[in-house]
C-alpha cells in the first residue's frame, strides 16, 4: 500500500512525531511504500538541522534524515508553517525540502491512504 | 479535473479559533485543496464550532480576526459545511449565531458522512 504522511506536531514535546517515524519504519519493513512524509503546524520544527538533544536522547530530527537516505522518503516542510516559526532552507537537516501545502493535498490524492499524526 | 476522479477530501475542525495555530492553517489547507478541484467538505466539531462564531474581536489580543475568511470559502467552491449538533448545543449555540450557512447534524449522520470520504484530514 502507498502511504501518505501528515506530521502536525513538534519534536520532544508531543509523541506525535515519534509515532509517525515509527509508523514509516514498520510499514516500510513490510514493504508498504511511504509516498512522502508533510509537515505542518509545530511539525515543521522537525526539520530544523539546530536541534541538538541530549547523548542519551533519540535525535528525532537525524532519524528522519538516515529514514530519506535509507529509502528516499520524500520530506516536505510546509514553507508559510515553516516561515512563521523560523524554519528556512539555511537551517534545514538534510533530506527535507521546503515546498507548499500543494503537496499535502497531492499526497492525498496521489496515496492510498494518508495518515495524520497529531492533537 | 473531472468530478470522477476528485477524491472527496474531509477536513474536521474541532479547536476554538485563537487558542491554538490549528484552525487558521487548516484553513489554509482547504483553500489549497479546493484549488486542486477535490471534493471538499468542512466539519466543525467540539470547540471548532466557535470558529464560525459572528462578531469575533481579537484586537484585545492582537490576533488576526481570519473568521471572515470562511464567507469566502463558496467563492471557491466549498460549499459543504457541516456542524455537529451536540457541539452546538453543548455551548449555548444556535445556526443563528454563525457567520456562514451551514448543515446540522447529528453525530451519527456525521460518522456516517466520515465513512464515505477518501481522505479525512482533522485539525
Amino acid at each position: 500500500m502507498k502511504f501518505g504522511i501528515l506530521v502536525n506536531e513538534g519534536p520532544y514535546q508531543h509523541q506525535a512525531s515519534d509515532s509517525a517515524y515509527l509508523f514509516c519504519k514498520a510499514a516500510l519493513a513490510k514493504g508498504h511504500e511511504i509516498h512522502r512524509v508533510f509537515f505542518y503546524h509545530d511539525g515543521v520544527n522537525n526539520s530544523t538541522r539546530l536541534t541538538e538533544p541530549p547523548q542519551d536522547d533519540r535525535n528525532i530530527v537525524s532519524r528522519w534524515t538516515k529514514l530519506a537516505e535509507a529509502h528516499g522518503v520524500d520530506l516536505v516542510v510546509c514553507v508559510a508553517a515553516a516561515l512563521r516559526r523560523g524554519i528556512r532552507e539555511e537551517n534545514l537537516a538534510p533530506g527535507f525540502r521546503i515546498s507548499g501545502l500543494g503537496q499535502l493535498v497531492e499526497s492525498g490524492i496521489e496515496a492510498d491512504r494518508l495518515v495524520v499524526f497529531g492533537d | 479535473m473531472t468530478e470522477g476522479t476528485a477524491k472527496k477530501f474531509m477536513f474536521v475542525n474541532r479547536t476554538a479559533p485563537y487558542g491554538t495555530a490549528y484552525a487558521l492553517e487548516s484553513l489554509e489547507v482547504v483553500l489549497i485543496s479546493a484549488a486542486f478541484d477535490q471534493d471538499v467538505s468542512l466539519v466543525f466539531i467540539d470547540d471548532g464550532v466557535f470558529q464560525l462564531k459572528k462578531g469575533q474581536q481579537t484586537k484585545g489580543i492582537e490576533t488576526k480576526n481570519f473568521s471572515p475568511t470562511y464567507r469566502a470559502l463558496e467563492g471557491y467552491d466549498v460549499e459543504k459545511l457541516y456542524v455537529d449538533q451536540e457541539s452546538l448545543v453543548a455551548r449555548g449555540l444556535t445556526e443563528a449565531d454563525l457567520i456562514v450557512d451551514v448543515t446540522v447534524l447529528p453525530s451519527r449522520e456525521l460518522g456516517a458522512l466520515m465513512d464515505e470520504q477518501d481522505v479525512v484530514l482533522s485539525f
